[in-house]
């Protein structure tokens, strides 16, 4: 009797949080039992995991609000990733070397945001329910685009540019010296030599993610989710579904070059050219870890995701590493994202127009 | 009422759907003179790029007709005809016997990916092409893990000139010597200084006339209804699941020896790269070609390889003679290969909803009269 009843709750539980996302956190966690007797420090996992986490958490926060205006998973990261990369790269050349330049580089990244996010916005209300395969091309030929601007445009900081020729970006650009570690160093907490918290970037993180769920509790953030649940009721009651849409891809878009100058500055370089091709797929898939839908999707979801998939990204080299002397990692890291993105996709969803 | 076009609305019709098309003629007048190659030279590289990529893109034509898109999942049949390759390559096997071995390993293979890649998306319905997208991510995981760890402590590997030196897993690129070519000079003709591989030819036109005919059968109309609409195709007592499998299926087996074919024109196989970039390279073309998400035919084909590979041969000698940069004419041939795609998602897109807005004005004309 007992045990049927823990069963029910169990079974319950598992339709709650869905058995993929059971899967990984459990595999995560064996990860972490591993660890130590495998002989990799638990600390350094840990303060590595945390400081992945500050990295890539805006990235994956710049899904919500498309996902919560009904336009699905956006695969189009890599315009805010372009936007956010012509903020560092005028950062760099306006040259104010120091943290300031971090805030520059937000400062000068929002005019291209919202612009780029606009017109990706107006484009995608013309294609209502094929927007993630567009997404996905928009993305791809922005980047592609960009690697011509990049070779066109007239930078010349000369840590940016091409020694020889004098012209031309570079493929990756050093930070340092500008705002490298801007975030990772404010205010860090050296609990142990290993175990480094790096509180500035995850209170920056927790503050663009208190904005946004204050956002979506306003009187414009409830009509966002009314569109994305839908959208014939949300122009019934009088909202004007294109506009709403469009802020949304604003919003994600900004949120995307947000997230990529944090990343930036954690990780010591500008990556340019192809380097922002693939970054859509790893923020898509800790979403969808993180028990978010194709059209729904909290805060929480960020979090949880974001820590089990930068918890696997990290912990499976070392660990696995270390027991089997094979590095498996990567083979895992492209089977978990993308057999996500798959369940996601497969899942029968109510809005489906 | 009626709704009769104009001319003026004809000729902007025609020039709105071969949008694409016109697109690429304006690129490749300009780009040909930039480069400066000769005809002669550029007629022989379409040749190989025809007789390389049809095959390929011909096996992109049958999910269209079931309405299922563009396949993004024919890098599963392209995966299936490299372990074919891996494998005679490890056996030894070589020339037109080993191609034809290669092609009978990657069936089974093939089916069995296809089998389960339509499955899939029969659980997707209505996001068929970003679900086969992710479903080509997924498979080079798997792919990776077959071929990187299994092959030599799982699948037996002798040839130690495929294995990596530390014991397992294939190197990253396998010297297809013993087939190279082994297609395309069985009757190699020339034309002038310009050589033509005739067999490679007859098998593609054999594929050719294959899916003509194939679209007359039984299952290919039925494959169109379904195409057209999953419900009235249901009512009208056709299995519309398995027939979508049915095309999928169909399309990776032919990917599969497309890939083959492919790869025995180049004669090494990227063990790890190669597959990866053929599904957009090929989608692209078809696009090039006219082709639409929902419309393709044999026409979109060989005007979209013409097309298509044209501005690829051209542009970095462009590039490098109107910039001074090969680089740039590089970038620009990824920069046009997937603004290309994204132009033809969103004019098919926006087709369909104008085209849904006409069929209702048509009604709202025709029950006008009615009242």
């Amino acid at each position: 009797m007992n045990g049927a009843a823990a069963l029910a709750l169990g079974r319950r539980f598992v339709r709650s949080f869905g058995l993929p996302r059971i899967i990984i956190a459990l595999f995560l966690l064996s990860l972490f039992i591993l660890a130590p007797i495998a002989g990799v420090n638990v600390g350094t996992s840990l303060s590595d995991t945390l400081n992945r986490f500050g990295m890539n958490a805006i990235m994956v926060l710049a899904m919500v609000p498309m996902i919560h205006s009904g336009c699905g998973l956006n695969f189009g990261l890599p315009l805010g990733i372009i936007a956010g990369l012509l903020g560092a790269t005028i950062s760099l050349q306006v040259n104010i070397p120091g943290p300031t330049s971090f805030y520059l580089a937000i400062l000068f990244c929002t005019p291209f945001a919202l612009i780029l996010g606009w017109g990706y916005g107006e484009l995608l209300n013309r294609v209502k329910g094929g927007e993630m395969m567009i997404a996905t091309y928009v993305g791809f030929s922005s980047v592609a685009f960009m690697c011509i601007m990049w070779l066109l445009l007239p930078f010349s900081n000369p840590t940016m540019v091409w020694g020889f020729s004098g012209t031309g970006l570079r493929t990756t650009i050093s930070v340092e010296g500008y705002y490298l570690h801007a975030l990772n160093n404010l205010l860090a907490i050296r609990l142990t030599p290993h175990l480094v918290i790096p509180t500035g970037m995850l209170l920056f993180f927790a503050f663009f993610a208190f904005i946004i769920w204050a956002f979506l509790h306003t009187k414009t953030g409830t009509a966002m989710t009314a569109v994305g649940s839908n959208p014939i009721f949300a122009r019934a009651s009088g909202i004007n579904v294109d506009r709403i849409r469009t802020l949304s891809v604003v919003m994600s878009t900004w949120l995307g070059a947000v997230g990529i100058l944090v990343y930036q500055q954690s990780f010591g370089f500008i990556q340019l050219y192809m380097g922002p091709f693939y970054m859509a797929l790893p923020a898509v898939s800790a979403i969808l870890i993180g028990g978010a839908s194709v059209n729904k999707a909290s805060i929480l979801n960020v979090i949880v995701g974001t820590f089990l998939f930068q918890g696997i990204v990290t912990m499976t080299p070392s660990v696995m590493n270390s027991m089997i002397h094979t590095d498996m990692s990567e083979v895992i890291r492209i089977v978990v994202s993308n057999g996500m993105i798959l369940y996601a996709l497969t899942r029968k969803t109510e809005a489906v127009r | 009422m009626t709704l009769k076009a104009t001319k003026g609305q004809r000729v902007l019709r025609f020039m709105a759907n071969n949008t694409v098309p016109i697109l690429f003629l304006i690129i490749c007048a300009f780009g040909i003179p930039l480069s400066g190659y000769s005809a002669n030279y550029l007629i022989s590289e379409i040749i190989v790029r025809l007789v390389r990529n049809s095959f390929l893109i011909v096996s992109l034509l049958i999910p269209i007709l079931a309405g299922m898109g563009l396949n993004f999942g024919m890098t599963l049949g392209a995966m299936a005809g490299q372990v074919g390759l891996i494998f005679i390559s490890d056996w030894g096997i070589v020339g037109i016997p080993g191609m034809v071995l290669a092609m009978v390993i990657s069936t089974p293979i093939s089916m069995l990916l296809g089998w389960w890649c339509g499955k899939i998306l029969n659980m997707a319905k209505g996001r068929e092409m970003v679900t086969s997208y992710i479903i080509g991510f997924f498979m080079n995981g798997i792919y990776q893990l077959v071929v990187l760890y299994g092959m030599g402590p799982v699948i037996p590997i002798r040839n130690k000139a495929l294995v990596l030196p530390r014991g397992y897993g294939i190197r990253n690129t396998v010297n297809l010597i013993g087939i190279r070519k082994a297609l395309d000079n069985l009757i190699a003709v020339r034309i002038g200084t310009v050589p033509i591989p005739v067999a490679t030819f007859v098998l593609i036109a054999l594929l050719c006339l294959f899916v003509l005919w194939f679209k007359k059968t039984k299952l290919g109309q039925d494959m169109r209804a379904v195409g057209q609409d999953m419900e009235v195709a249901r009512a009208a007592g056709i299995p519309v699941e398995h027939t979508r499998i049915v095309s999928i299926i169909i399309s990776t087996v032919f990917a599969g020896y497309g890939m083959i074919i492919y790869l025995q024109n180049i004669g090494t196989l990227n063990t790890y790269n190669s597959h990866m970039q053929i599904g957009m390279f090929s989608v692209a073309a078809l696009l090039v070609g006219g082709a639409t998400v929902a419309k393709a035919n044999i026409r979109n084909v060989f005007l979209g390889v013409i097309l298509f590979h044209l501005m690829f041969i051209v542009s970095p000698m462009a590039g490098k003679n109107l910039i001074g940069q090969a680089q740039l004419g590089e970038y620009f041939r990824v920069f046009v290969s997937y603004g290309v795609i994204t132009i033809s998602l969103v004019l098919y897109e926006m087709r369909k909803k104008r085209e849904q807005a006409l069929a209702g004005l048509t009604l709202a004309a025709a029950q006008e009269v009615e009242a």
